[in-house]
C-alpha cells in the first residue's frame, strides 16, 4: 500500500517535470557541445568566444520564434526562410538610402502575414500549402528588386551586430532578452495562455469570448515581426542583401521549435526551449568543425545530433503513458 | 447546389489546360504537340514522387516525407556508381536504386516510431543523413549512365514517350490498390483514424512502414530515370522535388489530413507546374516573376477549390 502510493507520486512527480525536462534536453545538449568546444579549443571560453559561436544563431533564434508562433497555432510556416531572404534585400537595398521607403515596405510585410493568417482561418485552408505558395512569391518578389545577391546594410545595422555590451556578448544578451520575453508573454501572462488554448483547444476560446479570427491574424502578424527582426539582424552580420540566403531558416527553425519541447498538436510550445534549440542547431555546425569532421560528412552528423538529442524524449513519453 | 460541380482534383487539369491554349496562342499551333509531349515527361517524374509523397500524406495527419529529394539523389548516385556506365549492370544498378529506397523508406519509419518523432522531424534529420551520404559515396567524378539507360528514358511507342506511359501505368496501379486492395483501404482507415483502424484490427505499424518504404522506392525509381534522363546524377538534382511534390498532391485533391487520396489528380497538378514553367518561359517572364506567379497561382487554386464535405 505504502509503496504503492510512493510509486504514484513518483508518476506524479516525472508527470510535473516532463515539461522541465522538455526544455532542460536541448539545455543539456547544449552544455555538452560547449563543454566539448572549450575542452578542445580553451580560448573559445571567452567573451570574443561566445560573440563568435553563437553570433549566426541570433537570426535563426528570431526565425524559430516566429515559426514557433505559427506552430503554436497548430499550423506551420513554410515561408518564413523565404521571408527572411527578402527582408534582407529590403534591408539592404532601402533601410539606408530611403528608410521611409523600407519602414514602409516592413509595415506592408507584417500585414501581409496577417492576411495569410486571414485566409488560411477563413477558407479553412491547409497552412502548408498556402504558406508554401507564399514562400514562393517572398522569393520572387526579392529576386525582382535584388536579382544578385548585393547592396548595403546600414552602418548603424552592422554596428549594433558588431557591438559589445559590458558583461555578456551581444548573442548571448538577445537570446537571455527574448527568452525571457517569450517565456513571460506566452507562457506566464494571461494572454498568452489565451494565444496557446487557440491552438490546443479553439472552440473552448471561442466559447470564452474570443475571436478565434483576430487571434491568428495577429499571431501570424506577429510571426511576421519576429521574421522581420531575423531578416534584419541577418543583415546587420552579412552587411548585404540575398534573397536566398536562408532558406534553410524554415526547416531549422522548425527543427529548434521541437527540440525545445514542442509539439504540432498545436498549444504546446516553449520560447525558451525554442532559443535554446535554435542556438543548439546553429552551435551543433561549430561543434562539427571543432571536432574536424570533414565537410561533406557535416550535414549528415547534425542529422545525427538531431536525432541523438530528440532520442531522450522517449523516457518522456514512456512516463506519460 | 446544383447538378453541375467540378471535383476538386479537376482543376489542375483545366489550369493546365488554360496554359496549354495560352501557349499555343503565343507561339502557334506548330508548338502544341511538342509543349505538351515534353511537359508529359516532365510530369511523370513529378507524379512518381509524389505519388509515393501522397501514400505517405494519406496515411495519416501530420505525415509527410521530407527526406525524398536526399533519397532520389542518393539513389540516383549509387546506382550510377554501381552501372559505372555499362549496359550489362543497368539491373543491379535499378535493384541498387530499388534498395536504397526501401531502406531510407524503412529508416524514416522506424525514427518516427522507435524515437516518436514527428514524421516532419525524423525525415528531415534522415535527410540530412543521406545528403552526406550522397556526398561521400558520390564521387567526385561525374559518371554518364549506361547507353541503353538514356535511351529508354527517351524511347517513344507509337508517337507516345515511354516515361510518361509508364507514370500513367503506375497512376493505375496505385488508384486500383488504394480502392480495391486489402492494403489501401488499411492505409485510408489508418489515416482516418489511426485509433479505430487499431480497436478494428489494422496492422497499423506495418501499413504505415509499407507507405514509408513505397515513398522512399518511388523517389529512388525517380533519381534513377532521371539520373539517365540528364545524363548523370547531380548533388542538386532532388532539390526541386521537395516543395513540388508536396504541392502536386495537395492541389491533386489529396488531403492533409489524411485518409483520403487522389492519384489521378497528382496528373493534373504536375502538368499544371510544368506547363506553367514552359508558359513563363515562353513568355520570357523574368525569374522572380515566375515565382510569384508559381506561388499566386499555388494559393489561388488551393483557395477556390472546394473542399470534399467529409474534411
Amino acid at each position: 500500500m505504502a509503496e504503492l502510493v510512493y510509486r504514484r507520486q513518483k508518476r506524479n512527480l516525472a508527470k510535473r517535470l516532463a515539461p522541465a525536462l522538455q526544455v532542460g534536453l536541448p539545455a543539456i545538449a547544449l552544455v555538452v557541445m560547449l563543454i566539448v568546444i572549450f575542452w578542445i579549443r580553451p580560448t573559445a571560453m571567452s567573451y570574443f568566444g561566445f560573440t563568435l559561436l553563437f553570433k549566426l544563431a541570433v537570426p535563426l533564434m528570431f526565425a524559430a520564434l516566429a515559426q514557433m508562433l505559427v506552430i503554436m497555432l497548430g499550423d506551420i510556416d513554410l515561408s518564413i526562410g523565404s521571408f527572411v531572404g527578402f527582408v534582407t534585400c529590403v534591408t539592404a537595398l532601402y533601410l539606408d538610402t530611403a528608410p521611409m521607403l523600407a519602414i514602409a515596405i516592413y509595415i506592408g510585410s507584417i500585414f501581409v502575414y496577417a492576411g495569410v493568417g486571414l485566409v488560411i482561418h477563413l477558407r479553412q485552408l491547409p497552412s502548408i500549402i498556402v504558406t508554401l505558395g507564399m514562400s514562393f512569391i517572398w522569393l520572387g518578389v526579392a529576386i525582382i528588386i535584388l536579382p544578385a545577391p548585393g547592396g548595403a546594410a546600414p552602418a548603424w545595422l552592422s554596428g549594433f551586430m558588431a557591438w559589445r555590451p559590458p558583461l555578456l556578448p551581444l548573442p548571448v544578451l538577445l537570446a537571455i532578452a527574448a527568452a525571457l520575453i517569450g517565456h513571460f508573454v506566452i507562457s506566464q501572462s494571461s494572454y498568452g495562455a489565451v494565444l496557446r488554448g487557440a491552438g490546443g483547444n479553439p472552440r473552448a476560446i471561442q466559447r470564452a469570448g474570443w475571436s478565434i479570427t483576430m487571434i491568428r491574424a495577429a499571431v501570424y502578424a506577429a510571426a511576421g515581426l519576429l521574421g522581420l527582426i531575423a531578416g534584419i539582424t541577418l543583415t546587420g552580420l552579412t552587411t548585404s542583401g540575398d534573397p536566398n540566403v536562408a532558406p534553410a531558416y524554415t526547416l531549422l527553425g522548425v527543427g529548434a521549435v521541437i527540440l525545445g519541447g514542442g509539439s504540432f498538436t498545436g498549444g504546446i510550445v516553449s520560447p525558451v526551449g525554442t532559443v535554446i534549440g535554435a542556438l543548439t542547431l546553429a552551435l551543433a555546425g561549430s561543434l562539427l568543425s571543432f571536432l574536424q569532421v570533414p565537410p561533406t560528412w557535416q550535414i549528415g552528423a547534425q542529422g545525427g545530433i538531431l536525432f541523438l538529442v530528440l532520442a531522450g524524449r522517449i523516457l518522456l513519453a514512456e512516463d506519460k503513458s | 447546389m446544383s447538378g453541375f460541380s467540378l471535383k476538386p482534383w479537376t482543376y489542375g487539369f483545366i489550369v493546365a489546360l488554360i496554359m496549354w491554349i495560352a501557349i499555343i496562342a503565343y507561339s502557334g499551333f506548330a508548338s502544341a504537340v511538342p509543349t505538351l509531349s515534353s511537359a508529359l515527361v516532365f510530369a511523370a517524374f513529378s507524379v512518381v514522387v509524389g505519388t509515393g509523397q501522397m501514400i505517405v500524406i494519406a496515411s495519416g495527419p501530420g505525415n509527410i516525407d521530407l527526406s525524398t529529394p536526399s533519397v532520389l539523389t542518393l539513389s540516383a548516385y549509387l546506382s550510377m556508381s554501381v552501372m559505372s556506365g555499362s549496359n550489362d549492370m543497368i539491373l543491379p544498378g535499378l535493384l541498387v536504386a530499388l534498395l536504397v529506397g526501401a531502406l531510407a523508406g524503412a529508416a524514416n519509419f522506424l525514427a518516427i516510431t522507435m524515437l516518436r518523432l514527428p514524421p516532419i522531424i525524423a525525415t528531415l534529420a534522415w535527410s540530412f543523413v543521406f545528403q552526406s551520404l550522397a556526398f561521400n559515396l558520390g564521387g567526385e567524378a561525374t559518371l554518364k549512365p549506361p547507353a541503353a539507360l538514356s535511351a529508354f528514358t527517351f524511347w517513344s511507342v507509337a508517337g507516345m514517350r515511354i516515361m510518361p506511359i509508364a507514370a500513367i501505368i503506375l497512376t493505375v496501379t496505385v488508384t486500383v490498390i488504394l480502392a480495391r486492395s486489402v492494403w489501401g483501404r488499411q492505409l485510408l482507415a489508418v489515416g482516418q483514424s489511426e485509433r479505430a483502424a487499431r480497436l478494428a484490427g489494422v496492422p497499423v505499424i506495418r501499413v504505415r512502414l509499407i507507405a514509408y518504404m513505397f515513398c522512399g522506392v518511388t523517389a529512388a525509381l525517380t533519381g534513377f530515370l532521371l539520373a539517365g534522363f540528364s545524363g548523370g546524377a547531380a548533388l542538386n538534382m532532388g532539390d526541386t522535388y521537395l516543395l513540388e511534390a508536396i504541392a502536386v498532391v495537395v492541389l491533386g485533391g489529396t488531403s492533409v489530413a489524411g485518409g483520403q487520396a487522389n492519384a489521378v489528380g497528382i496528373w493534373g497538378a504536375a502538368l499544371f507546374f510544368n506547363l506553367m514553367a514552359t508558359m513563363l518561359n515562353t513568355f520570357q517572364m523574368q525569374a522572380g516573376m515566375r515565382f510569384v506567379l508559381t506561388g499566386a497561382l499555388i494559393i489561388l487554386i488551393v483557395a477556390l477549390v472546394p473542399k470534399p464535405k467529409a474534411a
